[in-house]
């Protein structure tokens, strides 16, 4: 006699099974982001307390995806939705999680305001070069030389600028209670660690926190599984630098 | 428990912004989330001079894009908040009211309407009638109070919480430049004393217990996948507002019932054709007139037979035609003629209205 096993694939307790399997494409980051998110929110013991905002773009898939109220907002508006949660309500531990479109293009004047305000709440900016839901165009992240249905002779420096450096712009205009950090999917260990304390950072009612996690777009891309690890660990890495920009200390006695 | 900030009723002479922000903490508002722009910049400073002492807050954001959105998210976290704007600024603002339209966010908006388009004058106009009851990519799903003194600016903007929360629709108190800044007297009061028992609020999200667990999580949504999934719920928010409607409708007439001429207006205008009415009177003409108090919903069935019955209409207003837009839709089928002053960004005086009535007839 046989015994069916029925393997369950693992996924962080706060996520909402109804809604698995994600809506996300095969191969894009946001799964992996989230998931590192959700064992965050596991480890802490804080799903009651979560509000979960979610922008437009690829990552209002998200709106129904863990077991914590979640709110899905405007394009660019994900960080003004949860500042507003976050002032009437300082219980909540509120994120606002928007792709590089939404958090450097339409979106930027909210996200150097709050940092500015030190608002205390958690920004998470997914980059995966390019907007993702509209089709690949080109964003304030895309590497120089590269190939988007808005750049298709490839983003020229000259007429375009060069990559929006979220976490260091964060960084330059926090005080030293902010929390900022980028991550990568390809690291998702210490992705979660950065989302950890990230997290303590606004429980301890610090201020603002601020992770950029590199992510991929195999879709939009056109990358088949190697060459898409490839981009987001060898290209992205050499713009974007992957660790710690601001860590406050411990308070004494924790 | 922090003292009542007002107790009982208290005569007061002051501005119409210091009245809004009077009429907020007597609404017991929590949060009002603000950027400056003229002419309601009062409304700011008034209520976080008062805001601290009664434990409520303020937050001075970026811009107009994100008092609204920020607006949304308190009430969203079960808190009576709201904003207020002019101008450029209502603007900017229609995204965030549609977002509020589209997951019945229970907003309050003070609009106090300057000069337009663009920039165009700091002062007065009638013109942001069209942006504040049908603006942004939406169906006009909100209620849109038009006052005309400081009474009510005071008794609208506490009816606008209790609509707002009662409803579920994003709420606007449509005030103008002229009464933001001019000052008269009002009576203020604490809204228990005359017997109204602001409407309780509730977290949407944010809610006890654990989410998956002891309830379902909030997933609160405003885009869909299909048409059809969209026509379902347009369709619901539309019907909801129908069934509303009747409820809050609101409108004042004076001297209508055998007028000759039937004036037509709104808002602060409607003082000026108060007193033209009472001059036609006095000189034998046979005046009356109708005042929508909500321009949504809008009074049509109480229009229409006193539309029908007046030899002529007049229709009389600070902008080229957007509150005749909303009359007319009303009026379709009527064949009562219909003149009009249409003074975009200009006051109007009973003199103009008086002559006016006079070379009609």
């Amino acid at each position: 006699m046989t015994v069916a096993t029925v393997l369950e694939p693992k996924m962080p307790k706060c996520w909402r099974q109804e809604t698995k399997p994600h809506k996300f494409c095969p191969g894009c980051g946001h799964g992996d982001i989230l998931k590192a998110l959700g064992t965050a929110i596991d480890e802490l013991g804080i799903q009651d307390r979560v509000v979960f905002g979610c922008d437009i773009g690829c990552s209002l898939l998200s709106w129904d995806l863990f077991n914590c109220d979640s709110i899905q907002t405007h394009h660019g508006r994900t960080t003004p939705v949860m500042t507003g949660v976050k002032r009437a309500r300082p219980d909540r531990i509120c994120i606002a999680y928007m792709g590089d479109g939404g958090g450097y293009a339409i979106g930027s004047q909210h996200l150097v305001n709050a940092a500015s305000r030190n608002e205390k709440i958690l920004v998470i900016v997914a980059n995966n070069v390019q907007y993702g839901m509209t089709g690949g165009q080109m964003a304030p992240t895309t590497l120089p030389g590269m190939k988007t249905e808005t750049s298709p002779y490839g983003r020229d420096p000259e007429s375009t600028g060069n990559p929006t450096l979220g976490p260091e712009m964060v960084a330059a205009i926090t005080p030293a209670s902010a929390y900022v950090a980028r991550g990568t999917m390809a690291n998702l260990r210490q992705l979660t660690q950065m989302f950890k304390k990230a997290l303590q950072n606004q429980i301890d009612g610090n201020g603002f926190s601020f992770v950029e996690a590199l992510s991929a777009c195999p879709t939009n891309w056109r990358t088949n599984a190697a060459k898409t690890w490839e981009f987001v660990e060898k290209e992205m890495t050499k713009y974007f630098k992957v660790g710690e920009l601001k860590a406050p200390a411990k308070k004494e006695g924790q | 428990m922090a003292d009542k900030p007002i107790q009982g009723e208290k005569r007061m002479f002051m501005t119409g912004n210091e009245v809004c922000a009077y009429a907020a903490l007597a609404a017991n508002v929590d949060v009002m989330y603000g950027y400056p722009i003229t002419p309601q910049n009062e409304i700011m400073h008034y209520w976080t001079r008062l805001a601290p002492k009664h434990n409520r807050t303020f937050l001075q954001t970026e811009d107009e894009i994100s008092a609204g959105f920020t607006t949304c998210g308190g009430v969203m976290s079960g808190k009576r908040c709201f904003t207020a704007t002019a101008g450029p600024g209502n603007t900017l603002m229609q995204e965030a009211m549609s977002m509020a339209e589209m997951m019945r966010i229970p907003a309050v908006f003070i609009i106090q309407q300057r000069g337009g388009p663009s920039t165009a004058t700091v002062i007065y106009s009638q013109q942001e009638v069209t942006m504040t009851c049908f603006g942004a990519n939406g169906e006009g799903l909100r209620v849109v109070y038009s006052t005309s003194s400081h009474q009510e600016l005071f008794d609208y903007t506490i009816k606008s919480f209790n609509v707002a929360w009662k409803y579920r629709f994003p709420t606007f108190v449509l005030g103008d430049g002229y009464q933001a800044k001019m000052r008269e007297s009002v009576t203020i009061y604490d809204p228990e004393v005359r017997g109204i028992k602001m409407v309780d609020t509730y977290p949407l999200v944010g809610l006890p217990g654990m989410p998956g667990v002891d309830r379902d999580p909030a997933h609160l949504r405003n885009t869909y996948n299909t048409e059809e999934e969209l026509y379902e719920v347009v369709k619901d928010l539309v019907d909801a507002y129908e069934k509303m409607a009747p409820e809050i409708v609101e409108h004042s007439t004076m001297e209508c019932d055998d007028a000759d001429v039937v004036i037509l207006c709104h808002g602060i205008v409607s003082r000026a054709a108060i007193e033209a009415v009472r001059n036609l009177r006095a000189a034998g003409v046979k005046a009356g007139f109708f005042r929508p108090i909500t321009l949504r919903p809008f009074a049509k069935d109480a229009l229409r037979p006193i539309a029908e019955k007046a030899k002529k209409l007049l229709i009389v207003e600070s902008s080229q035609g957007q509150f005749a837009k909303i009359v007319t839709d009303a009026l379709y089928g009527l064949t009562t003629p219909m003149e009009t002053i249409f003074k975009p960004g200009l006051g109007i005086t009973s003199d103009e209205i008086v002559n006016k009535v006079k070379a009609m007839i």
